[in-house]
Protein backbone atom coordinates (compact mmCIF):
# COMPACT_ATOMS: atom_id res chain seq x y z
CA UNK A 1 0.00 0.00 0.00
CA UNK A 2 2.53 2.65 -1.07
CA UNK A 3 -0.11 3.82 -3.37
CA UNK A 4 -1.00 7.03 -0.96
CA UNK A 5 2.98 8.27 -1.23
CA UNK A 6 2.58 7.83 -4.88
CA UNK A 7 -0.15 9.60 -5.39
CA UNK A 8 1.14 12.40 -3.18
CA UNK A 9 4.41 12.32 -5.11
CA UNK A 10 1.94 12.47 -8.12
CA UNK A 11 0.30 15.69 -6.63
CA UNK A 12 3.66 17.61 -5.84
CA UNK A 13 4.34 17.54 -8.92
CA UNK A 14 1.26 18.54 -10.55
CA UNK A 15 1.82 21.49 -8.42
CA UNK A 16 5.25 22.42 -9.33
CA UNK A 17 4.12 22.33 -13.07
CA UNK A 18 1.47 24.26 -12.59
CA UNK A 19 3.41 26.70 -10.78
CA UNK A 20 5.19 27.59 -13.94
CA UNK A 21 1.77 28.68 -15.21
CA UNK A 22 0.95 31.33 -13.82
CA UNK A 23 -3.18 31.90 -13.59
CA UNK A 24 -3.74 28.18 -14.71
CA UNK A 25 -5.69 25.51 -13.34
CA UNK A 26 -4.51 21.84 -13.49
CA UNK A 27 -7.29 19.48 -14.66
CA UNK A 28 -5.67 16.48 -15.69
CA UNK A 29 -2.41 14.36 -15.16
CA UNK A 30 -1.30 11.79 -17.39
CA UNK A 31 0.64 9.01 -16.23
CA UNK A 32 2.72 5.92 -17.69
CA UNK A 33 1.90 2.75 -15.24
CA UNK A 34 4.23 -0.20 -16.25
CA UNK A 35 2.49 -4.07 -15.68
CA UNK A 36 5.67 -4.69 -13.39
CA UNK A 37 6.23 -1.51 -11.39
CA UNK A 38 4.52 -2.83 -8.02
CA UNK A 39 1.62 -0.17 -8.32
CA UNK A 40 -2.06 -0.94 -8.19
CA UNK A 41 -4.11 1.21 -10.43
CA UNK A 42 -7.60 0.86 -8.32
CA UNK A 43 -5.90 1.75 -5.58
CA UNK A 44 -4.24 4.67 -7.08
CA UNK A 45 -7.04 5.66 -8.48
CA UNK A 46 -8.47 5.51 -4.90
CA UNK A 47 -5.21 7.15 -3.02
CA UNK A 48 -5.44 9.99 -5.72
CA UNK A 49 -9.32 10.58 -5.36
CA UNK A 50 -9.07 10.82 -1.98
CA UNK A 51 -6.08 13.09 -1.80
CA UNK A 52 -7.42 15.56 -4.44
CA UNK A 53 -10.94 15.57 -2.95
CA UNK A 54 -11.43 19.08 -1.46
CA UNK A 55 -7.99 20.38 -1.71
CA UNK A 56 -6.08 22.98 -3.75
CA UNK A 57 -6.32 20.44 -6.58
CA UNK A 58 -10.03 19.54 -6.27
CA UNK A 59 -11.54 18.48 -9.56
CA UNK A 60 -7.87 17.49 -10.79
CA UNK A 61 -8.54 14.12 -12.93
CA UNK A 62 -6.33 11.11 -13.30
CA UNK A 63 -5.60 9.04 -16.53
CA UNK A 64 -2.92 6.41 -16.81
CA UNK A 65 -1.64 4.48 -19.53
CA UNK A 66 -0.99 1.05 -18.32
CA UNK A 67 2.46 -0.34 -19.97
CA UNK A 68 2.35 -3.81 -20.55
CA UNK A 69 5.97 -5.42 -20.37
CA UNK A 70 8.30 -5.38 -23.27
CA UNK A 71 11.67 -7.05 -23.70
CA UNK A 72 14.70 -7.14 -26.34
CA UNK A 73 16.93 -9.89 -27.50
CA UNK A 74 20.43 -8.83 -26.16
CA UNK A 75 21.47 -11.68 -28.88
CA UNK A 76 19.33 -11.35 -32.23
CA UNK A 77 17.64 -7.69 -31.24
CA UNK A 78 14.10 -8.55 -31.58
CA UNK A 79 11.62 -6.88 -29.83
CA UNK A 80 8.79 -8.72 -27.61
CA UNK A 81 5.67 -8.82 -25.57
CA UNK A 82 6.20 -10.83 -22.15
CA UNK A 83 3.32 -12.94 -21.73
CA UNK A 84 3.11 -15.27 -19.43
CA UNK A 85 6.24 -14.46 -17.20
CA UNK A 86 7.84 -16.01 -21.01
CA UNK A 87 11.85 -14.32 -21.19
CA UNK A 88 13.15 -16.11 -23.54
CA UNK A 89 13.55 -14.40 -27.11
CA UNK A 90 10.71 -16.17 -29.41
CA UNK A 91 13.48 -15.85 -32.44
CA UNK A 92 16.32 -17.28 -30.80
CA UNK A 93 15.21 -19.00 -27.49
CA UNK A 94 18.32 -16.73 -26.02
CA UNK A 95 17.76 -15.92 -22.14
CA UNK A 96 19.81 -12.27 -22.34
CA UNK A 97 17.10 -10.58 -23.36
CA UNK A 98 16.29 -7.29 -21.27
CA UNK A 99 13.15 -5.27 -20.21
CA UNK A 100 12.05 -2.11 -22.32
CA UNK A 101 8.80 -1.40 -21.26
CA UNK A 102 6.40 -2.53 -18.06
CA UNK A 103 8.27 -0.51 -15.90
CA UNK A 104 7.09 2.35 -16.14
CA UNK A 105 6.27 5.01 -13.36
CA UNK A 106 6.45 8.75 -15.28
CA UNK A 107 4.33 11.72 -15.67
CA UNK A 108 3.56 11.86 -19.12
CA UNK A 109 1.75 15.33 -18.76
CA UNK A 110 -0.24 17.47 -17.28
CA UNK A 111 -3.29 19.30 -18.87
CA UNK A 112 -4.07 23.29 -17.59
CA UNK A 113 -7.24 25.22 -17.94
CA UNK A 114 -6.80 28.92 -18.30
CA UNK B 1 -7.19 23.44 -22.57
CA UNK B 2 -3.19 22.78 -22.69
CA UNK B 3 -1.69 19.91 -22.45
CA UNK B 4 2.06 20.03 -20.98
CA UNK B 5 4.37 17.43 -21.46
CA UNK B 6 6.33 16.55 -18.13
CA UNK B 7 8.39 13.50 -18.77
CA UNK B 8 9.50 12.99 -15.48
CA UNK B 9 9.34 9.71 -13.19
CA UNK B 10 7.14 9.91 -9.99
CA UNK B 11 9.46 8.98 -8.08
CA UNK B 12 11.81 11.37 -9.14
CA UNK B 13 12.69 13.02 -5.88
CA UNK B 14 13.17 10.05 -4.14
CA UNK B 15 15.74 8.46 -7.52
CA UNK B 16 17.54 12.29 -7.13
CA UNK B 17 18.13 11.34 -3.37
CA UNK B 18 19.11 7.81 -4.10
CA UNK B 19 21.52 8.75 -7.02
CA UNK B 20 23.23 11.21 -4.54
CA UNK B 21 23.42 8.19 -2.09
CA UNK B 22 24.98 5.66 -4.56
CA UNK B 23 27.84 8.39 -6.16
CA UNK B 24 28.50 8.85 -1.95
CA UNK B 25 28.59 5.32 -1.45
CA UNK B 26 31.02 4.66 -4.84
CA UNK B 27 33.41 7.26 -3.22
CA UNK B 28 33.90 6.03 -0.18
CA UNK B 29 33.71 2.56 -1.23
CA UNK B 30 30.96 0.81 0.76
CA UNK B 31 29.26 -1.92 -1.14
CA UNK B 32 25.52 -1.58 0.10
CA UNK B 33 22.60 -4.28 -0.59
CA UNK B 34 18.81 -3.83 0.01
CA UNK B 35 17.14 -6.96 1.78
CA UNK B 36 13.80 -7.17 0.45
CA UNK B 37 11.04 -10.29 1.55
CA UNK B 38 7.63 -10.81 2.99
CA UNK B 39 7.37 -10.61 6.77
CA UNK B 40 8.47 -13.65 8.69
CA UNK B 41 11.07 -15.05 6.17
CA UNK B 42 14.11 -15.01 8.04
CA UNK B 43 15.39 -11.83 7.15
CA UNK B 44 16.81 -10.42 10.77
CA UNK B 45 18.13 -14.02 11.41
CA UNK B 46 19.82 -14.32 8.22
CA UNK B 47 20.89 -11.10 8.65
CA UNK B 48 22.40 -11.93 12.37
CA UNK B 49 24.14 -15.03 10.69
CA UNK B 50 25.82 -12.67 8.14
CA UNK B 51 27.06 -10.21 10.62
CA UNK B 52 28.82 -12.95 12.91
CA UNK B 53 30.55 -14.36 10.09
CA UNK B 54 31.96 -11.61 8.79
CA UNK B 55 35.92 -10.27 10.11
CA UNK B 56 35.48 -8.40 12.94
CA UNK B 57 37.74 -5.38 11.68
CA UNK B 58 35.48 -5.07 8.89
CA UNK B 59 34.07 -2.04 8.91
CA UNK B 60 30.06 -2.67 8.88
CA UNK B 61 26.45 -0.99 9.44
CA UNK B 62 22.63 -1.64 8.73
CA UNK B 63 20.21 0.16 8.90
CA UNK B 64 16.53 -1.80 9.39
CA UNK B 65 13.05 -0.74 8.85
CA UNK B 66 10.02 -1.78 10.42
CA UNK B 67 6.87 -0.01 10.79
CA UNK B 68 7.23 -0.23 14.70
CA UNK B 69 9.74 -0.70 17.45
CA UNK B 70 13.23 -1.43 17.63
CA UNK B 71 13.37 -5.24 18.14
CA UNK B 72 15.07 -6.24 15.06
CA UNK B 73 18.16 -3.35 15.95
CA UNK B 74 18.61 -4.96 19.50
CA UNK B 75 19.00 -8.06 17.81
CA UNK B 76 21.39 -7.32 15.59
CA UNK B 77 23.56 -5.13 17.63
CA UNK B 78 24.55 -8.01 19.63
CA UNK B 79 27.21 -8.90 16.90
CA UNK B 80 28.94 -5.80 17.45
CA UNK B 81 28.54 -3.40 14.22
CA UNK B 82 27.00 -0.14 14.41
CA UNK B 83 22.66 -0.59 13.88
CA UNK B 84 20.32 1.96 13.72
CA UNK B 85 16.50 1.11 13.59
CA UNK B 86 14.57 2.99 11.34
CA UNK B 87 10.98 3.05 12.04
CA UNK B 88 8.72 4.38 9.68
CA UNK B 89 5.35 5.06 11.48
CA UNK B 90 3.58 3.08 8.91
CA UNK B 91 5.35 3.42 5.67
CA UNK B 92 5.45 0.01 4.08
CA UNK B 93 9.16 0.96 2.87
CA UNK B 94 12.05 2.55 3.03
CA UNK B 95 12.80 5.50 0.79
CA UNK B 96 16.40 7.59 -0.08
CA UNK B 97 15.62 10.09 2.31
CA UNK B 98 15.22 8.17 5.18
CA UNK B 99 18.72 6.31 4.20
CA UNK B 100 20.30 9.54 3.87
CA UNK B 101 18.79 11.01 7.55
CA UNK B 102 19.79 7.89 9.57
CA UNK B 103 23.51 8.17 7.51
CA UNK B 104 23.90 11.75 8.61
CA UNK B 105 24.12 10.12 12.88
CA UNK B 106 27.69 8.04 11.14
CA UNK B 107 28.51 11.33 9.97
CA UNK B 108 32.17 11.12 9.00
CA UNK B 109 32.30 7.58 9.51
CA UNK B 110 33.37 5.14 6.59
CA UNK B 111 31.99 1.74 6.14
CA UNK B 112 33.04 -1.13 3.92
CA UNK B 113 29.60 -2.88 3.81
CA UNK B 114 26.26 -1.50 4.81
CA UNK B 115 23.09 -4.00 4.66
CA UNK B 116 19.64 -2.48 5.08
CA UNK B 117 17.03 -4.35 5.76
CA UNK B 118 14.01 -3.05 4.40
CA UNK B 119 10.09 -3.65 5.73
CA UNK B 120 9.22 -6.98 5.10
CA UNK B 121 6.68 -6.51 2.15
CA UNK B 122 7.27 -8.00 -1.30
CA UNK B 123 5.82 -4.79 -2.86
CA UNK B 124 6.07 -1.64 -2.31
CA UNK B 125 9.71 -1.81 -1.57
CA UNK B 126 10.80 -2.55 -4.86
CA UNK B 127 9.67 0.55 -6.30
CA UNK B 128 12.31 2.58 -4.08
CA UNK B 129 15.56 2.62 -4.85
CA UNK B 130 17.68 3.55 -1.88
CA UNK B 131 21.14 3.75 -3.62
CA UNK B 132 22.09 0.15 -2.96
CA UNK B 133 24.44 -1.65 -5.41
CA UNK B 134 21.92 -4.80 -5.66
CA UNK B 135 18.44 -5.77 -4.20
CA UNK B 136 18.64 -8.97 -2.51
CA UNK B 137 15.32 -11.03 -2.25
CA UNK B 138 14.48 -13.51 0.21
CA UNK B 139 11.81 -16.75 0.11
CA UNK B 140 11.32 -19.12 2.57
CA UNK B 141 10.16 -22.31 1.91
CA UNK B 142 7.25 -21.49 4.56
CA UNK B 143 5.89 -19.62 1.53
CA UNK B 144 5.12 -20.66 -1.91
CA UNK B 145 7.09 -22.07 -4.68
CA UNK B 146 4.75 -19.46 -6.72
CA UNK B 147 5.91 -16.17 -4.70
CA UNK B 148 8.32 -15.02 -7.81
CA UNK B 149 5.42 -14.94 -10.22
CA UNK B 150 3.04 -13.61 -8.02
CA UNK B 151 5.53 -10.44 -6.66
CA UNK B 152 7.26 -10.55 -10.04
CA UNK B 153 8.69 -6.90 -9.95
CA UNK B 154 10.86 -7.74 -6.63
CA UNK B 155 12.36 -10.93 -7.81
CA UNK B 156 12.69 -8.76 -11.40
CA UNK B 157 14.33 -6.06 -9.57
CA UNK B 158 16.83 -8.94 -7.52
CA UNK B 159 20.00 -9.74 -8.42
CA UNK B 160 20.36 -12.39 -5.97
CA UNK B 161 17.68 -14.72 -4.42
CA UNK B 162 18.14 -16.48 -0.81
CA UNK B 163 15.82 -19.31 -0.61
CA UNK B 164 15.85 -19.88 3.14
CA UNK B 165 14.79 -22.07 5.73
CA UNK B 166 15.48 -24.83 3.80
CA UNK B 167 15.73 -27.13 6.86
CA UNK B 168 11.94 -27.18 7.09
CA UNK B 169 11.76 -28.67 3.74
CA UNK B 170 11.19 -32.08 4.77
CA UNK B 171 7.89 -31.08 6.50
CA UNK B 172 6.41 -28.71 4.24
CA UNK B 173 5.15 -29.09 0.96
CA UNK B 174 7.08 -26.50 -1.13
CA UNK B 175 8.94 -27.52 -4.29
CA UNK B 176 12.46 -25.82 -4.16
CA UNK B 177 13.07 -26.60 -7.93
CA UNK B 178 9.53 -25.16 -9.16
CA UNK B 179 10.73 -21.86 -6.72
CA UNK B 180 14.37 -21.82 -8.67
CA UNK B 181 12.79 -22.27 -12.18
CA UNK B 182 9.85 -19.70 -11.39
CA UNK B 183 12.58 -16.99 -10.21
CA UNK B 184 14.83 -17.74 -13.15
CA UNK B 185 11.07 -17.39 -15.41
CA UNK B 186 11.28 -13.43 -14.11
CA UNK B 187 14.93 -13.05 -13.90
CA UNK B 188 17.22 -15.58 -15.77
CA UNK B 189 20.53 -14.07 -14.20
CA UNK B 190 19.36 -14.59 -10.51
CA UNK B 191 21.82 -15.94 -8.37
CA UNK B 192 20.23 -18.33 -6.05
CA UNK B 193 21.41 -18.99 -2.62
CA UNK B 194 19.86 -21.64 -0.57
CA UNK B 195 20.41 -21.75 3.35
CA UNK B 196 19.11 -22.39 6.42
CA UNK B 197 20.19 -20.02 9.58
CA UNK B 198 18.96 -22.91 11.97
CA UNK B 199 21.68 -25.09 11.19
CA UNK B 200 23.77 -23.45 8.95
CA UNK B 201 23.16 -24.83 5.55
CA UNK B 202 24.45 -23.12 2.84
CA UNK B 203 25.67 -20.11 4.65
CA UNK B 204 29.08 -20.89 4.24
CA UNK B 205 28.83 -20.42 0.01
CA UNK B 206 26.67 -17.08 0.81
CA UNK B 207 29.72 -15.69 3.09
CA UNK B 208 32.06 -16.57 0.74
CA UNK B 209 30.06 -15.09 -2.06
CA UNK B 210 30.05 -11.93 0.33
CA UNK B 211 33.63 -11.86 1.16
CA UNK B 212 34.43 -11.97 -2.74
CA UNK B 213 31.91 -8.92 -3.39
CA UNK B 214 33.50 -6.78 -0.62
CA UNK B 215 36.85 -7.33 -2.00
CA UNK B 216 35.99 -6.64 -5.49
CA UNK B 217 33.94 -3.45 -4.64
CA UNK B 218 37.32 -2.35 -2.20
CA UNK B 219 39.24 -2.75 -5.28
CA UNK B 220 37.12 -0.88 -7.62
CA UNK B 221 37.11 1.93 -4.61
CA UNK B 222 40.93 1.53 -4.80
CA UNK B 223 41.20 1.96 -8.96
CA UNK B 224 39.10 4.70 -9.30
CA UNK B 225 40.67 7.01 -6.77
Amino acid sequence: MHEMGIASSVLSAVRIEAGRYPGSRPTRVGLRVGEWSGVDRESLQFCFDALVMDSDLSGLELSIDYRLRRNRCERCGVEFAVENYETHCPQCRSDHTVAIGGTELDIAFVELEE
Amino acid sequence: MERVAVEKKVLNENDRVAAELRQRFAEEGTLVFNFISSPGSGKTLFLERTLEALPKDLRVAVLTGDIQTDNDARRLARVGFPVQQITTAGACHLDARMIDKALAAWAGERFDLLLIENVGNLVCPTSYDLGEERKIVLLSVTEGEDKPLKYPGAFFKSKVMILNKIDLLPYVPFDIQAARDNARRINPNIDIFETSCTTGQGLESWNAWLGLQIHLNRREAVVSR
